[in-house]
């Protein structure tokens, strides 16, 4: 009993120890994203790892998921005489939720790994000491263009995530299920309001720093060689996948219950 | 010059460093012996600031280097230069980069400049024309040597070497050592190494100093250490199996 006990109470402060490690690391990154000297090539070049270089597999995931989406609710709105609602489903079900949430699923497991690992490889390599010991500050230099990168590049995806979903479902809807395409379209637009397109590129920002933050403490944080890295890499994942479904239901309920959207 | 006062550190219950006192003197080479896993670059690491000890100081020209922090601690770290046991060299970056990277992080200074240096760095460790290779296309030994043209591209007062001449092969270690010394009578810096090789102790060292269970037990020029009646010294410049120092010490 005294041995689950003290269990529990290890496992709590370990929780507390990471919970503290991660908004420690979350203030100093905003903090030195306003701290100069500021230099645009490693942002840059962060920009294109995390939003170019993950266009294909976002156009992919959206793709796949807009179509799903229009023949899932086919199934029903047909036997309702109603599939011309499949369009306005699509639409909002993609640029509230899936859009936001499956873009930075995607991205927290793709760059959010990659980020973990090379980090972490950078740890047990000893060069985040040689850059300490070189008068660098390792979280301006290695994490705050990953987080102003992602902080961008993200919203900008769910956006490219959403079109493409939407395209995906009239693909289904038009060619199909036989909707007019005039029609496909009137109903995509006409029920989608601003705030549903502002919800979820909110959710995507607050995405975007969870899959940085985490990605980066992991990584900074490793010890272990290789299994290390390995552990780190799955771990950085596996948390942002959490605290991004976590996180979604937060800002959803706020959305729904706090500011009425 | 840099001392070493009443230095404690404790990784959970593991004492690395219980107690350890050294003065290192300007310009001298000073090399710290011990078995793997004694602390030696605990000790290297607290130097530079890199680790913040339990309690005890490390002056450097009457500077708490535990006390110091942000903007004063860096500004400090430009005074030294460091050769990592793997280099550490930046994998993302060219040898150029590497090798420039405080002038480029910390000097305003034009690309041509740079690149005089850089050839000029790489030059001094016996490497010429590979600023454009990465990291990785290099050998274990050019990556030590790189490693060691970064540490002194900015002209440091203080050089520190953690393990110099692990991994790689006898002749390119010789090379090294003959690298740190002709270093040393060139440039005129501090220099702190640490090592379990005592051949290499030997050829660079102005003194050695032996770490033992957290401590500095002998210090003493490379004849003292060899001449020394200490039998735990005695039994680590001689790798002796048996006599006082046991497998968990």
């Amino acid at each position: 009993m005294i041995g689950w006990i003290t269990d529990l109470g290890e496992r709590f402060l370990d929780f507390l120890h990471y919970a503290g490690g991660i908004t420690v690391l979350t203030v100093r990154t905003v903090f030195w994203t306003f701290v100069p000297p500021f230099k645009r090539r490693p942002v840059l070049e962060q920009m294109v790892k995390v939003g170019i270089d993950s266009l294909p597999i976002v156009f992919l995931t959206c793709l796949f998921t807009g179509m799903v989406l229009a023949l899932q609710s086919a199934y029903q709105m047909q036997k309702m005489e109603a599939k011309l609602y499949i369009a306005s489903l699509v639409a909002l079900s993609l640029t509230r939720e899936l859009g936001p949430v499956l873009t930075a699923l995607v991205v927290a497991g793709r760059v959010g790994a990659s980020i973990a690992a090379e980090l972490g490889t950078m740890k047990v390599t000893e060069q985040i000491d040689a850059l300490e010991t070189l008068a660098t500050n390792p979280i301006k230099y290695l994490v705050v263009p990953r987080f102003i990168a992602l902080f961008f590049m993200l919203p900008l995806l769910t956006i490219y995530g959403d079109i493409v979903g939407i395209l995906g479902g009239y693909m289904i809807g038009v060619w199909r299920l036989n909707i007019l395409s005039n029609l496909y379209w009137d109903m995509t637009w006409n029920p989608l309001k601003v705030k549903d397109i502002a919800t979820g590129l909110i959710k995507s920002f607050a995405f975007a720093v969870v899959i940085c933050i985490v990605a980066c403490y992991e990584g900074m944080r490793v010890e272990g060689g290789a299994e290390g890295v390995g552990a780190a890499t799955t771990r950085a994942v596996v948390v942002s996948f959490i605290l991004i479904i976590a996180a979604d239901c937060l800002f959803t309920a706020l959305f729904y219950f706090g500011f009425s959207f | 010059m840099i001392e070493l006062i009443n230095l404690c550190k404790a990784f959970d219950d593991r004492v690395v460093l219980d107690n350890a006192n050294l003065t290192i003197n300007d310009g001298e080479t000073i090399v710290i012996i011990g078995r793997s896993g004694t602390g030696k670059s605990v000790m290297l690491k607290h130097i530079i600031g890199l680790m913040k000890p339990d309690s005890g100081q490390v002056m450097i020209d009457g500077q708490d280097v535990t006390r110091l922090g942000g903007k004063e601690l860096n500004e400090l770290r430009l005074k030294f230069g460091m050769l990592f046991q793997g280099a550490a060299l930046f994998d993302s970056l060219s040898v150029r980069d590497n090798v420039a990277f405080n002038l480029i992080e910390h000097r305003k200074m034009d690309d041509d400049s740079i690149d005089r240096r850089v050839a000029e760095c790489l030059g001094l460790v016996g490497l010429k024309g590979i600023e454009g290779q990465r990291p990785s296309e290099l050998s274990g030994g050019m990556r030590k040597r790189v490693g060691l043209a970064r540490a002194i591209c900015m002209d440091p007062k203080i050089i520190l070497y953690d393990e110099p001449t692990t991994g790689v092969d006898p002749i390119m270690a010789d090379a090294v050592n003959d690298l740190i010394k002709g270093l040393q009578s060139k440039l005129r810096t501090t220099a702190i190494a640490v090592t379990h090789d005592m051949t290499s102790a030997y050829k660079i060292a102005d003194r050695i100093a032996m770490l033992y269970k957290g401590k500095i037990i002998e210090v003493g020029t490379p004849e003292q250490i060899k001449n020394t009646s200490n039998p735990i010294v005695r039994q680590f410049i001689t790798g002796a199996a048996s006599g006082p120092i046991t497998e968990d010490s």
